[in-house]
């Protein structure tokens, strides 16, 4: 909160995303209706994910593709790798995908000799500065145009680009012209899916760059890294689906590009790979399934929560600390890493309630995080301190004589102490609440006080 | 024949029991006149969200049966709060779910349940109050009373009756203040960040007053409008309603 950049990137987005997609959603009259189905699909493939899984299994292999069942995310990429061996690849163009950040793809891929090249131009950037995203679909949204300049005429010198671009529009064209030979040079293309559908082995991605399309279609081999739950039955499924989707995300009414792939080229197709691979990811999701957490399943990324967290617009995404931030990151980031590690995300919330008001999916993000902080009271993860002091605070609200006394006496002497100015600048033990605001003095008397006296006033 | 008038159990709410019992003595006043008859059990302390909310579900769970054995019989139970309110409305429900011997009386207390303006508007049917207020005013909507009750139409309805007042609507209104119960000191700084936009947003809408329907929230924003120094009185909205202004405004000094 302290970096200046920062809050003013945080700053944007308050007039930026949120704002588009409530004009998106007020433009679409059945926009309820349309999370309403999307929410049974969800349901519905969650509760015959095996049976959707298989059947685009099927699907993909009978247009000539292969299917990799992963349940970790070091088998994951391990297999990633060994088919980019296969390809004999150098390089590898990758388009947007978090699940890859989920598996931590490209240190990987680098240490292994493979060098991974972002294509999206906000990945890019942060490949550039060594960072991860910041958020799901607008990763270099904590960097500023500036920054931005500093790390183009620092990384783009060795292109024979000197000079140091100042306007968005020159350094969007100074990338794309880089980014073109590289599009040509690579042997392997790796993208993330949006949706997976089983009755065609279809994967489909959603972009506004078209930076997927050329990593998907140029390299003889394209990789298809996805989660389990991406799965959707049919394509008018998708269509419901991807409608919600960049209304949600960016207040679009759809993507500028949204890419559907099947299968390796065709003997009589222009273009295309000949090769393609979906590795399917598991990692810990069929063991989300049936419990409190399954219906953070229904997710379909688009950023929304994020975009209209008071939380998120106060801390951005790295605050966060592991790949998904803000309320949905709250929401299943503990079952990834841990609740130990990651404690304080469901936990800092103001239960505001705005994320489940804005999920296309209806998601209860505010219940989800609930239920890990029930988890950490239970299993002794929240501190100490805190557990003690609720716990004597319900003991003493169990008891509504003693309460009622306790909270007389406490009362008059904070009415006392704050005396004519009504107010405390200061107050021991209240220094989390002060430090930033003053704290209303009370009125002098309780209620339940004056109003035994009104009572007693009434009767007489 | 006349009908008997509606039997009403105020659940107060710890804040307002605590800091501000000008809106206790707000309610009654607004309910009484209304025609109900209004009792405040004295076996009420408070609905339980600080520990339900801190993962504290057992203690929650003993509070909520505390509370429904204490608002039985009446026919409305109202509550000048809207987080309180969702407690009792929503939470109780779900926290005694699995409960068989409970689960009847936490919906059937769930269903009489009402944040005080809601109530005069949506079920005793009030369009007007007689009440005067010479000011420009702002309404803050509390997340719970907006997101949880879908409490937004029925304290401006009402606040437009009042005669002498001029009603503006805040910048970013449906965004959180940043107080949140327990979050507030666990998490002070990114509370304190949300509150400063908040304030800011109170301070650009020209507004004097800040009007709310929960006290956190109001102890919140009022907190942060002091420290600032900006010259905005903060008051319960029932308190304008019920023309009780004279009390000073929440954490303003005393005469």
């Amino acid at each position: 909160m302290q970096d200046a950049t920062l809050r003013g990137a945080l700053k944007r987005m308050e007039t930026g995303f949120g704002a588009s997609r409530a004009a998106a959603v007020a433009r679409l009259p059945e926009f309820d209706e349309l999370r309403d189905r999307a929410v049974e699909i969800r349901n519905h493939v969650l509760a015959n994910l095996d049976f959707y899984l298989e059947r685009f299994e099927r699907e993909v292999i009978a247009q000539g593709g292969q299917v990799h069942w992963c349940a970790t995310a070091r088998e994951a990429r391990e297999t990633i790798l060994s088919l980019c061996r296969k390809a004999g690849a150098k390089t590898a163009t990758k388009g947007k995908s978090m699940v890859a950040e989920e598996i931590a793809l490209n240190p990987f891929l680098e240490a292994n000799g493979i060098q991974p090249i972002e294509t999206d131009l906000g990945e890019y950037v942060i490949q550039l500065a060594e960072q991860p995203p910041s958020h799901i679909i607008v990763p270099a949204v904590h960097l500023s145009k500036e920054q931005i300049a500093d790390l183009f005429a620092e990384h783009h010198a060795q292109y024979g680009k000197t000079e140091r671009l100042t306007e968005a529009q020159a350094l969007v064209a100074e990338a794309r012209e880089i980014m073109r030979q590289k599009y040509l040079d690579a042997d392997v293309g790796i993208t993330g899916a949006n949706f997976l559908i089983a009755e065609t082995g279809t994967t489909i991605i959603a972009t506004n760059e078209g930076n997927g399309d050329l990593t998907q279609m140029l390299p003889k081999m394209h990789i298809v890294i996805a989660s389990i739950e991406k799965v959707l039955p049919t394509l008018e499924d998708a269509c419901t689906l991807l409608r919600l989707l960049a209304r949600s995300a960016t207040g679009q009414e759809f993507t500028c590009y949204t890419t559907f792939s099947t299968g390796p080229k065709r003997p009589d197709d222009l273009d295309g790979p000949d090769e393609f691979h979906v590795v399917l990811l598991d990692n810990g999701r069929s063991a989300m399934l049936g419990t409190e957490l399954q219906d953070a399943l229904r997710c379909i990324r688009c950023g929304a929560c994020l975009n209209d967290c008071p939380v998120y617009r106060s801390v951005g995404g790295h605050a966060y600390g592991w790949v998904y931030p803000g309320p949905i990151g709250a929401a299943i980031d503990p079952h990834f890493i841990g609740l130990e590690e990651a404690y304080d995300l469901p936990a800092a919330s103001s239960f505001c309630g705005k994320c489940e008001s804005v999920c296309p999916l209806r998601i209860p993000l505010p219940g989800i995080m609930r239920y890990w902080r029930e988890q950490a009271f239970e299993r002794k993860i929240a501190p100490a301190p805190q557990r003690a002091g609720i716990r004597l605070w319900a003991w003493v609200a169990r008891r509504p004589a003693l309460y009622r006394i306790g909270s007389r006496i406490a009362v008059a002497m904070l009415a006392k102490l704050a005396g004519r100015k009504g107010r405390f600048a200061r107050l021991p033990l209240a220094g989390g609440w002060t430090a930033a605001r003053d704290l209303p003095a009370p009125e002098g008397r309780t209620f339940a006080d004056r109003w035994r006296t009104e009572t007693r006033r009434r009767a007489s | 024949m006349k009908r008997a008038p509606l039997e009403v159990g105020l659940f107060v709410t710890c804040l307002v029991d605590a800091f501000r019992p000008t809106v206790g003595f707000a309610a009654v006043k607004l309910l009484e006149e209304a025609g109900c008859r209004v009792s405040v059990p004295e076996a009420q302390t408070c609905c339980g969200q600080p520990a339900y909310n801190s993962g504290d579900r057992a203690d929650a769970l003993a509070i909520a049966k505390a509370v429904i054995a204490a608002f039985r019989g009446f026919d409305y139970v109202v509550v000048p709060s809207g987080s309180c309110g969702g407690m009792l409305k929503l939470h109780y429900p779900a926290l005694l779910a699995g409960d068989p011997s409970l689960r009847d009386a936490a919906a059937d207390l769930a269903r009489r349940t009402y944040e005080l303006v809601s109530f005069l508007t949506d079920v005793l049917g009030i369009e007007e109050v007689g009440a005067r207020f010479d000011g420009d005013v702002a309404y803050h909507d509390s997340c719970s009373a907006l997101r949880e009750l879908g409490v937004q139409a029925q304290p401006r309805k009402l606040l437009d009756s009042v005669a002498g007042l001029r009603r503006t609507e805040l910048p970013n209104a449906e965004v959180c203040c940043g107080f949140g119960g327990t979050f507030c000191v666990k998490y002070s700084e990114i509370s304190a960040d949300i509150v400063r936009k908040k304030a800011e947003s109170v301070v650009a809408s020209g507004a004097g007053t800040l009007l709310s329907g929960d006290m956190g929230c109001l102890l919140n924003i009022a907190g942060k409008l002091q420290r600032d120094g900006a010259r905005v009185a903060v008051r319960h909205v029932a308190e304008v309603l019920a023309g009780m202004t004279e009390t000073p405004p929440i954490g303003g000094s005393r005469a």
